[in-house]
C-alpha cells in the first residue's frame, strides 16, 4: 500500500509536473499555437476524469487541445443496446445485475434502466460480474442477465465469469455481452477527417492486450501514441512523447505505464477473454457498425448468452437527430460546441450518454471546467 | 449481516403490537419507555408538554439505511444525531425529539430493543429528551424492517443566528474534521468489503460543539452539517444560498488516507460521501483561529481544518460556483452531487 502512496504522491507533485509542462509547452511552440493547437485525443474515461479532476486541464498550455475519444464504456454503448437491456428487465421472470452507471444512460425514448425499475423491474447494482453469479444462486426463479460493458479490460473477468457459472452448473445465469474492442475504433478516427496529432492510448486496456496491438497507428497512419498512467505526471509525460514523436516524424507506440503495461499484456487474461468470446462486428454510438469491434459469446457457451437463451434482438431504433454524443467521442466537436450542451443536456437530464457516465467527456467538462 | 444476528433473540414482532390494544402497550411500556423514558415521555398524554422559551428552531427528517447496524453507529443513533444537529445548525440548543418509528412485521425484537437503546444512549450523550413517539407495525415487505422519523425542536440562543446565506466576502470556510468516513462505512458494509480498521462512520452529536462556536463567537454566519451529498454538496447549497464564490484549497481538505484509497477502489470521492459528525463553519477570518481552537477541544472536532475562503465573483467566475485549487496548482470547478454516486464501470 504504502509504495503505491509514494508512487502516487511522486506523480501528482506539482514541481515534476510544472517542469513537464514546461518541456511540452518548449517542444511545441515552433509549429503549434493558440489558434492551430496540437490536437490529441485520451481513449479512455479515466485519463478524461484525471485530467479535469487533477486540474491539469486548466494547465496545459494554449497551444495544446485535448479531444475526449471513445473511451468511456458507458458511453459508446449503443441506443439499441440500451433499448435491448430495458427490454430484458421489464420482463417478469429476469433479474438485470449491472454496473452502477448504466442506469441513467437514456434509451431511444428517453427511459433509462432506472425508469425500468421504478416500474418494478428488477435491478440490481453489482460491484463485479461474481456478484451477479450470487444474484443468480439466491434468484433461482428468474433468469440473471448481468450487462457485460466495457473494453478488453472488463471482458476478461467478465469471460471467467462464465466459465465459474459453466463449472457451477449455474442454469439461470446468462450475460448479454455488449463488450468493445478499442484499437478498431480508433482505426475509424485515423481513417476519417479528425485532424488528431496523436493518440493518449488507455493503459488499463493495454494492461490486458500489451502494446502490440496498436503497432497499426505509427506503422499503417504515421499516428503517433502513447500509453500513459491515470496521474497527472504520467500523462504530462505521455504528452511529452507524443510531442517528440511529432516533432521528429518518428511516430512509435511509446509505453509510458511500463510499471504496469507490457508488450504483450496479461496473456492468461487474455487466453480466458477468447476462450468464451470471439470477434464480432459491433454497434457504437455516434460510430455505428465497426467490423471486428465488439465482442460474442462464442457458440459453445450459447447457454450463457443473453441474446439466444432470452430470445431477442438488439432492437431498431430511431436515431435522436439532435444528440450530439457521435461527433464529440469522433472528436470533431468540444462538448461546449454542442448547441445542448449544458441547456436541454446536463447531467440530471441527459440527452446523450456522454453526459451521463461521471467519465463521459459532456459530464466532465459540465462538472469541472471553469 | 453478522452485526445484526448478534442482537436478535429470534422473538419477533407481530402485527398486533401495531393495533393500539394490549399488545401495542407492552411493546411501548416494555421496550421503549424503558430504555427512552423521562418525566416528559412517561406522562404518555396524547400530546407532550413542553417548556421552551424564545424563538425555536425546529427540524424534521426520516431515517431509513440499510444495513441498520454499521460499523459506528446504527439508524438509532443515526436518527437522533441527524436531527440534533439540524436544530444545532441554527445556533440552537437542542431540546426535545420526537420519533415515529414504522417497524416491518417479523421484525427481531432484540434487534429492536438495540436500536432503541442506542437512541437513548445518542440522547443522554446530546442532553435532548424524547417527548414524544409513534410507533406502527405494517405487513412484511411494506417496509425495509425498519424507518424512523425524529423531529427536534430547540431554543436559539443568538440574536443573529447562523444561515446559509449569511457567508459573506472575506469570510473562511471551516470544517471540522475528516471527511467521506460514514459514507464509506455504509457503502462499503453494503457491498461486503472489508473496511480498515479506522474508518467507522463519524455519526455523533454536534449541539455541544455548535453551542460553543455561536456562544463564544458572535459573527459565526453559517453552520452546516454536511450530510447528503457531502462537503461539496453543502458548498454549492451555501455558496448559492449567499449569492458568493467559494475558492477550496484541495491539498487543506482532511480525508483519511484508507478513505481516499477505499474511496479509490470503489470509484467514489470522498467530498460528496454523506457525513453524520461533522460541521462546517463559516466567519470573518479574525475569527479563524478562536473557531478552531474551539472545534478541536471536542473529540469530534480534532482534526478541523481551515480549508477555503468566501469571495465575490470575478472574471469568469458566476456566483455560486464552488471553485478547487488542485494540489497540482491547477482549478478546476467542484460541482454538486447529481443523483446518486454510483460506482462506475473500470
Amino acid at each position: 500500500m504504502s509504495i503505491h502512496r509514494d508512487i502516487s504522491a511522486l506523480l501528482n507533485n506539482p514541481a515534476l509536473c510544472s517542469a513537464l509542462l514546461r518541456r511540452l509547452e518548449a517542444s511545441l511552440k515552433r509549429e503549434f499555437s493558440a489558434t492551430n493547437p496540437f490536437r490529441f485525443m485520451e481513449v479512455c474515461g479515466t485519463h478524461t476524469v484525471s485530467l479535469f479532476r487533477s486540474g491539469l486541464a486548466s494547465l496545459l498550455p494554449p497551444n495544446i487541445m485535448h479531444l475526449s475519444g471513445p473511451g468511456c464504456p458507458v458511453c459508446v454503448t449503443h441506443d439499441r443496446e440500451i433499448a435491448c437491456a430495458i427490454e430484458l428487465a421489464l420482463r417478469p421472470d429476469t433479474l438485470i445485475a449491472t454496473f452502477g452507471d448504466l442506469m441513467r444512460v437514456p434509451g431511444p425514448d428517453g427511459r433509462s434502466l432506472k425508469w425500468a425499475k421504478a416500474q418494478g423491474a428488477r435491478i440490481e447494482i453489482v460491484y463485479s460480474p461474481q456478484d451477479a453469479l450470487a444474484l443468480a444462486r439466491a434468484a433461482s426463479d428468474r433468469t440473471v442477465v448481468f450487462l457485460g460493458v466495457g473494453f478488453e479490460t472488463t471482458a476478461p473477468t467478465v469471460a471467467a465469469t462464465i466459465l465459474a457459472a459453466q463449472k457451477a452448473n449455474l442454469s439461470n445465469f446468462t450475460v448479454l455481452c455488449l463488450h468493445k474492442r478499442v484499437p478498431p475504433a480508433l482505426e475509424v478516427l485515423c481513417s476519417s477527417e479528425n485532424r488528431i496529432h496523436g493518440f493518449l492510448l488507455p493503459g488499463h486496456v493495454c494492461a490486458v492486450t500489451g502494446t502490440a496491438p496498436y503497432r497499426f497507428l505509427p506503422e499503417k497512419y504515421r499516428m503517433p501514441s502513447a500509453v500513459a498512467g491515470f496521474e497527472p505526471a504520467d500523462i504530462l509525460e505521455g504528452l511529452v512523447s507524443l510531442a517528440s514523436q511529432h516533432a521528429d516524424k518518428a511516430p512509435d507506440v511509446y509505453n509510458q505505464y511500463s510499471r504496469v503495461v507490457s508488450t504483450a499484456g496479461n496473456p492468461r487474461a487474455m487466453d480466458v477473454l477468447y476462450t468464451v468470446f470471439e470477434e464480432t462486428d459491433a454497434v457504437w454510438r455516434g460510430l455505428e457498425t465497426i467490423p471486428s469491434s465488439g465482442f460474442a459469446i462464442r457458440p459453445e457457451f450459447a447457454e450463457f448468452d443473453s441474446i439466444k437463451r432470452l430470445d431477442i434482438r438488439l432492437p431498431e431504433v430511431k436515431k435522436n437527430v439532435q444528440c450530439r454524443c457521435g461527433e464529440v467521442l469522433k472528436g470533431r466537436m468540444k462538448p461546449t460546441e454542442c448547441p445542448l450542451f449544458g441547456k436541454r443536456c446536463t447531467p440530471s437530464n441527459p440527452v446523450g450518454p456522454c453526459m451521463v457516465s461521471t467519465e463521459g467527456s459532456c459530464a466532465a467538462y459540465h462538472a469541472y471546467k471553469l | 449481516m453478522s452485526d445484526i444476528s448478534k442482537y436478535c433473540t429470534g422473538e419477533t414482532l407481530l402485527l398486533d403490537c401495531g393495533s393500539g390494544g394490549r399488545a401495542a402497550q407492552r411493546l411501548i411500556q416494555d421496550l421503549f419507555i424503558s430504555r427512552l423514558g423521562n418525566p416528559t415521555l412517561n406522562r404518555l398524554d396524547d400530546a407532550a408538554y413542553l417548556e421552551l422559551k424564545g424563538p425555536i428552531a425546529m427540524s424534521t427528517d426520516g431515517y431509513t439505511v440499510d444495513p441498520l447496524i454499521f460499523p459506528g453507529g446504527d439508524i438509532g443513533s443515526l436518527a437522533v444525531h441527524g436531527t440534533v444537529n439540524d436544530v444545532s445548525m441554527l445556533g440552537a440548543r437542542p431540546r426535545y425529539i420526537s420519533a415515529a418509528f414504522i417497524l416491518e412485521e417479523g421484525l427481531d425484537l432484540g434487534l429492536l430493543a438495540h436500536i432503541v437503546e442506542s437512541m437513548g444512549n445518542a440522547l443522554k450523550t446530546a442532553g435532548v429528551l424524547m417527548a414524544t413517539g409513534d410507533t406502527k407495525v405494517v405487513p412484511r415487505g411494506v417496509v425495509d424492517k425498519m424507518f424512523i422519523t425524529t423531529t427536534g425542536v430547540g431554543e436559539i440562543l443568538v440574536p443573529n443566528p447562523p444561515s446559509g446565506s449569511r457567508a459573506a466576502e472575506g469570510d473562511v470556510i471551516l470544517i471540522s474534521g475528516h471527511l467521506g468516513n460514514h459514507g464509506l462505512a455504509i457503502m462499503s458494509s453494503r457491498a461486503g468489503l472489508p473496511l480498515p480498521s479506522d474508518v467507522r462512520s463519524d455519526s455523533a452529536c454536534l449541539n455541544h460543539a455548535a453551542q460553543a462556536l455561536v456562544l463564544n463567537l458572535p459573527d459565526v454566519h453559517v453552520l452546516r452539517d454536511p450530510t447528503r451529498g457531502g462537503l461539496a454538496t453543502t458548498l454549492n447549497e451555501i455558496a448559492q444560498q449567499s449569492g458568493v464564490v467559494f475558492h477550496i484549497e484541495e491539498a487543506a481538505i482532511p480525508v483519511l488516507d484508507s478513505v481516499s484509497q477505499g474511496c479509490s477502489i470503489l470509484g467514489l470521492d470522498p467530498l460528496y460521501l454523506a457525513n453524520e459528525g461533522k460541521i462546517i463553519c463559516i466567519l470573518p477570518a479574525h475569527d479563524a483561529e478562536k473557531a478552531l481552537e474551539i472545534m478541536r477541544s471536542f473529540p469530534e472536532g480534532q482534526n478541523a481544518a481551515r480549508i477555503g475562503r468566501v469571495k465575490a465573483a470575478t472574471g469568469h467566475e458566476k456566483t455560486g460556483q464552488v471553485i478547487l485549487d488542485t494540489r497540482l496548482g491547477g482549478k478546476r470547478l467542484l460541482p454538486m452531487l447529481e443523483g446518486e454516486q454510483l460506482p462506475r464501470i473500470c
